[in-house]
């Protein structure tokens, strides 16, 4: 164990080029930068929470090449090439998404720490499913794990969002 | 009980509860939300330092053993290292951390010679970034001798010699063990014509919210002075702490509280993180960034809940509790931070919400090879909640009735209040049996009993679980010494103050500061609301900040469902000081005696004419023309701002032989919940077909924010009775110290929709009548459900003494009934 953990240093670092939130990033990584560490400490968006580091609560989820990710599951140097979405290519305070709005209407988050991560599995479906079922909704999270709501008001405001993005939509 | 109007004597009432609100009770949308929703947010993990390094801490493997060396030698080679420091080296410059309990249990932040459960932490290493810092850790050796490992708390309290965990405190691993009666027990049980036992058991669960606890510190060697940014919630209230364990004056210490990811009492009173941060910094010379990782939090954040056996028994004459009694064993763990104050909480409400007249109990404290206690929603008594609940479940069932008919003729009446309990608690107010018809009503009770039977004619089993219980809030600290030694109790009589600064800027604007964190609720919305129905303001013209300990006044923080409650009484104070400031000025400005003037719709003027001033134009004047108005005023001064810090409403001191533990959480909120629940006889699933849960929190400031806390507690309340479960195996080894094996419920596991209804019962002691109720749903749920599942299971003889009852657990004991 020693001798590999000394030889890290060796192994050098990668070149990636990645696009987060439509902006082109070249960055040099050592090869087992998180994808989560990249976003948070390289590029500073924060807004991507680490909750468990296992891949379990969701909380770090942030969009793919439009598929939703476990960030602390993917290394940095894997994407090269792709495209990636997180929490702040939603909306800003001041202009929010139809889903963040949603969210806020319905109080679907007290602490807000698993929150950019459902937001993102909630982009994900209404991009796939713009009139998804409530069944559908709560297939959608149920890889993301909230300890303040009981669900019951994610699952409402993603109803919610996905109707006032229809009605937008349709005029 | 009869009346004991007396203690109405020591409350304090200023705003009475009103019919009509502009602000209060309404379903307003959080004021915190917009910044959380965008990831604007400013948690523990997104504080940046200038120069910051990183920290990771070693953790032991073993249950107990002694550490007998540490080599660091080949860590502190690894390039990018800062810092490798031991407990023993660490020990040198930091102390021991805070005890409440007496005598006090030592506890190194980082072990010293010895580690007493799996993931107590033995070494700490700073360095340029945490993937380094982790490699550091692979590079340390310990050589440890292991210790015999006490794991069952049975075992702990015969347990001798390696096996001590604490030898100076005694020969075995019992920290305490204390017998208190209170009330006519004795008689109670001789007379009883139904005596019924239940031997229960509760698992040992944890609060685990989203967020692990962290800490970012520096240190400034030119002032001496420590700062340290932390997601802690009670920093202005014992924070100081820190500083003596840093060997430190107070003021030498500043803490700013940053939004925490959830706590659910986990972060309450958090000290190792920040102790170890701090200490660390000031070796190192860099501010340092230390963050537990979830299996840090897990076995090694303090903040393990009531793990407890019971044998408890319930007398009953002519179909009325009388008199009820139990010995329970709590296993605390390895250390005591808080005492032994799970059990002074649940002593507040520990006969429920019916006319139980007396109570005795043995408690035997233990220490075990696990990590230690600490704050987890419902703080003890949501334990004797299930426990009274569970017997009286079995007593309408040994006597023949309904689970809810039962209740009705046992419950204290609205005409009793206030009410004292034999422990010598007082209940503030309530209307129990509203809520009890009021629960029934939306659940449509009488229907699904009409269903249950028809389907136990299918073959199926569902269940309906009824639980009536309280949930106290608003703590006096006595709870937490009441049960040290009577010789050694630490404390007299403890307030658990809030405060809060107001200030109107010149543009007519408020800026409130708060001593307390965001924690997950709503601070912000709270003080929105509340502060703008006093001022009359909009409540957009209101902002809200946190203060560190170097700006903040007495607070205590989130805790014991007290926040909203005290907020309101510091917000009253502070309020009532700047409206007397408006019409001072107004006065002036208009030439009316002050006295004559209102505030009314953000203007101060004479009621019925248009002789008026906006709120912006007198504090204008306020704050720069002061001169211009009488100088022979002297109590007059520049701008219009306020502080008040509001002490424990209603409290009071324990008697001596603790036969009367005094009034200590007098704000009693109460619930009923209604679940109906399908189990699936061959898999042990657990299916909600139905959930009701109706509350009385008193007036509601934010009904939408409160029923997210009912569904919200109500859903960790279910983890707690049917999945989640720190489980130590033989040897001591935390089997489910992942989210993969600590199975927190997700969406699927919930109530699809679940129902919440509200009687409002007004404090009479506090502010605008509010009562606490952010545990609630924890307090409740787990009960309901244990009810719910042997209701459903009634006609196979399965009976629920034991949580969590998970799918296995459950098929198993269906098996067992069915052979």
């Amino acid at each position: 164990m020693k001798d590999s953990i000394q030889s890290a240093e060796k192994i050098g670092k990668v070149d990636v080029t990645v696009t987060v939130n439509g902006t082109t990033y070249s960055r040099s990584v050592e090869p087992r930068t998180l994808l989560s560490d990249f976003l948070r400490a390289e590029l500073g968006l924060t807004g991507t929470h680490v909750g468990c580091e296992h891949g379990v609560c969701g909380a770090c989820n942030v969009m793919v090449d439009g598929r939703t990710t476990r960030s602390c599951l993917t290394f940095a140097s894997q994407l090269d090439g792709a495209e990636v979405q997180t929490v702040e290519s939603l909306g800003r305070v001041n202009d929010l998404h139809p889903l963040q709005d949603a969210f806020w209407e319905k109080h679907g988050l007290q602490c807000g720490f698993c929150t950019p991560g459902m937001l993102m599995s909630a982009k994900e479906l209404l991009d796939n499913n713009p009139a998804p079922t409530r069944d559908e909704i709560r297939e959608a999270i149920s890889g993301n794990l909230c300890r303040c709501t009981g669900y019951q008001t994610i699952v409402d405001a993603i109803e919610s969002a996905a109707k006032a993005m229809q009605e937008a939509k349709n005029g | 009980m009869a009346k004991e109007t007396h203690f109405l004597d020591m409350s304090r009432q200023d705003e009475q509860p009103r019919g009509k609100y502009s602000w209060i009770g309404k379903s307003m949308k959080r004021v915190e939300d917009p910044r959380l929703l965008t990831g604007k947010g400013k948690y523990i993990d997104d504080i940046e330092l200038p120069r910051m390094a990183h920290a990771a801490v070693m953790r032991s493997p073993h249950a107990h053993a002694k550490i007998v060396s540490i080599d660091t030698s080949a860590a502190k080679k690894l390039p990018g290292v800062l810092l490798v420091i031991t407990g023993e080296e660490a020990s040198k410059v930091t102390g021991p951390t805070a005890s409440f309990a007496s005598p006090p249990v030592t506890q190194y932040a980082i072990a010293t010679d010895r580690v007493r459960h799996v993931g107590e932490p033995v070494a700490a290493v700073v360095a340029e970034n945490r993937y380094i810092a982790e490699d550091a850790i692979d590079l340390i050796e310990v050589e440890y001798e292991e210790l015999p490992a006490i794991v069952d708390p049975r075992d702990a309290i015969t347990s001798s010699g390696d096996a001590v965990l604490h030898p100076e405190r005694g020969e075995n691993n019992v920290a305490m063990n204390r017998t208190l009666n209170f009330g006519p027990v004795d008689a109670d049980f001789a007379e009883a014509d139904h005596v019924i036992k239940r031997d229960l058991r509760w698992g040992r669960v944890a609060a685990m919210p989203m967020e692990t606890a962290g800490a970012v510190a520096e240190y400034d060697e030119g002032t001496g002075k420590f700062t340290i940014h932390a997601n802690t919630s009670m920093y202005n209230y014992v924070g100081w702490l820190i500083a003596v364990s840093l060997g430190v004056p107070a003021n030498q210490v500043n803490i700013v509280p940053t939004l925490a990811g959830g706590s659910f009492g986990s972060k309450l009173f958090l000290h190792k993180v920040p102790t170890i941060a701090a200490t660390l910094a000031r070796e190192v010379g860099r501010p340092v960034k230390f963050i537990e990782d979830r299996m840090d939090n897990i076995m090694s954040s303090d903040n393990h809940a009531s793990d407890r056996i019971y044998e408890a028994e319930l007398a009953i004459k002519d179909g009325i509790m009388t008199g009820l009694r139990f010995k329970v064993i709590d296993d605390y763990g390895a250390y005591l931070q808080y005492g032994y104050g799970t059990h002074g909480n649940a002593l507040s409400q520990v006969t429920g919400p019916y006319r139980i007249r007396s109570v005795g109990m043995e408690l035997t404290a233990v220490f075990t090879n696990k990590g230690q206690q600490g704050a987890y929603r419902g703080f003890g008594s949501e334990v004797a909640n299930f426990v009274l609940e569970r017997l009286v479940d079995a007593a309408a069932e040994e006597l023949g009735e309904d689970a809810t008919a039962f209740r009705e003729r046992n419950l204290i009446q609205p005409g009793e209040f206030p009410y004292k309990i034999p422990t010598g608690n007082v209940y503030d107010s309530g209307n129990y049996p509203a809520v009890l018809a009021e629960a029934k009503s939306i659940l449509d009770y009488d229907g699904w009993r009409r269903k249950q039977a028809e389907a136990r004619k299918e073959g199926r089993y569902i269940g309906i679980g009824v639980a009536t219980c309280q949930e106290r809030s608003v703590f006096s600290s006595t709870e937490f010494w009441f049960l040290n030694p009577n010789e050694t109790p630490g404390f007299t009589l403890t307030s658990s103050p809030e405060g809060i600064q107001v200030k109107i800027d010149p543009t007519g604007k408020a800026f409130a500061t708060i001593n307390a964190p965001f924690w997950g609720n709503s601070p912000e919305t709270m003080v929105v609301q509340i502060l703008a129905e006093h001022l009359t303001m909009d409540p957009a013209d209101i902002s809200v900040a946190y203060a560190d300990t170097d700006a903040g006044l007495n607070g205590t923080g989130p805790g014991g469902s007290r926040y909203t409650v005290m907020i309101a009484g510091a917000i009253t104070g502070a309020a009532k000081k700047i409206k007397d400031k408006l019409k001072k000025v107004a006065g002036y400005m208009l030439e009316v005696d002050p006295d004559e003037l209102e505030l009314e719709d953000g203007h101060v003027g004479v009621p019925g004419s248009n002789e008026k001033k906006s709120i912006a134009e007198i504090a204008l004047h306020a704050h720069y023309f002061r001169l211009s108005m009488p100088l022979d005023d002297h109590d007059l001064n520049s701008g219009i701002d306020a502080t008040h810090v509001y002490d424990h409403p209603f409290t009071t001191m324990p008697n001596e032989d603790r036969s009367d533990l005094g009034v200590f959480y007098p704000i009693m909120g109460h619930m009923c919940h209604m679940p109906v629940v399908e189990v699936d006889a061959e898999t042990g699933r657990i299916e909600f077909l139905d959930y009701v849960a109706v509350h009385d929190a008193g007036t509601m400031v934010n009904p939408m924010t409160l029923k997210g806390h009912i569904r919200g507690g109500t859903a960790s309340g279910l983890g707690s009775a049917i999945y989640e479960h720190l489980h130590y195996d033989d040897a001591g080894q935390l089997t489910t110290a992942s989210f993969a094996d600590y199975l927190i419920p997700s969406v699927y596991e919930v109530p699809e929709n679940l129902r919440t209804g509200h009687v409002e019962t007004p404090s009479p002691f506090t502010e605008f009548g509010i009562k606490g109720g952010g545990e609630g749903g924890r307090m409740g749920a787990p009960a309901a459900v244990a009810a719910a599942v042997e209701d459903a299971l009634r006609p196979l003889g399965v009976s629920v003494e034991s949580l969590p009852i998970s799918p296995k657990v459950l098929r198993e004991k269906i098996r067992q009934a069915s052979a």
